[in-house]
């Protein structure tokens, strides 16, 4: 769905004026979106600019998307990074099982802070009204 | 070989006896605005559709929330928090931001002189809206106001 989301903003964003790059990971959808360059790296979702506490590989994954920003010359061009998340592909046949129940959370419509002390910084901050 | 994922999605609701979900299947070329200068005087925007806020700021909801935040790029990776309705694929961005929200390897490049600045201020969403009319009339033009405000060259876009 993000990539949905991110496909359609890439768009709106290059007609008005701002040329874009979309870094992603899932391929299908980025390929069905057709944002206007798109960098895909193939690793689980959730870990789009690199590996936790990989700091040579986030730099890397980042400098390389904005490369595409200069390098890339055809509308719809999409590129795939050279990096591996691991050797055995485990993750890859885990992630494209259509078993399991639905891990989505609630559709709730209040806030849902990631600490219940971020709330207290919200309305410290005035962001957030009791 | 890389995960199908609108097919095992598809599969798994339609098992668990959903409605089919109707993905976006763009039926035109995309736009192209090439880039004005080079990338290492280009001022960078930023948007990462994995429900980033910094600490002080208010969460996203989970019921196509459509809203963007503004989050200082000098914000440091121990103040920013993640909400986001697929929670499951956060475990480690709230652990390590730079998975979703690469601030520090941006910060990085902009003082090597990579590119040539950071914007001020830069953007998030809850990339999970199933509305794709809402995002095209809510979160599209919002991020595009917000960019201009921020008066960037061309932006990277983070899918989750």
């Amino acid at each position: 769905m993000c990539h949905q989301t991110v496909s359609l903003v890439a768009r709106h964003l290059e007609a008005n004026g701002i040329p874009t790059l979309c870094l992603g990971s899932a391929l299908d959808i980025l390929e069905a979106g057709r944002p206007p360059r798109a960098m895909f790296v193939d690793y689980p979702l959730g870990h789009t600019a690199g590996k936790p506490f990989d700091e040579a590989d986030q730099d890397g994954i980042v400098l390389a998307a904005l490369r595409g920003l200069e390098t890339f010359t055809r509308p719809g061009q999409l590129e795939t990074l050279p990096n591996r998340w691991d050797d055995d592909g485990a993750w890859q046949r885990a992630a494209a099982s259509s078993e399991g129940g639905d891990t989505r959370q609630a559709r709730d419509e209040t806030p849902q802070f990631q600490f219940p002390a971020d709330r207290d910084a919200a309305l410290a901050s005035g962001a957030l009204e009791t | 070989m890389p995960v199908r994922y609108m097919q095992a999605i598809t599969e798994r609701y339609q098992r668990l006896g959903y409605q089919p979900y109707r993905w976006l299947v763009a039926d035109s070329a995309p736009p192209w605005q090439p880039l004005a200068k080079p990338l290492r005087e280009t001022r960078l925007g930023l948007l990462s559709s994995s429900g980033a806020y910094a600490l002080g700021q208010v969460a996203y909801h989970y019921r196509d929330d459509c809203s963007i935040r503004e989050i200082p790029s000098a914000t440091p990776d121990a103040e920013l928090r993640f909400s986001h309705i697929t929670e499951n694929y956060l475990v480690d961005a709230r652990r390590d931001p730079g998975c979703m929200m690469p601030l520090r390897a941006l910060r990085k490049l902009a003082s090597a002189g990579v590119i040539g600045s950071l914007a001020d201020k830069v953007l998030s969403c809850m990339g999970g809206v199933y509305s794709q009319r809402r995002v095209r009339d809510e979160v599209a033009p919002a991020v595009l106001d917000a960019m201009r405000r921020q008066a960037v060259d061309a932006a990277l876009l983070i899918a989750m």
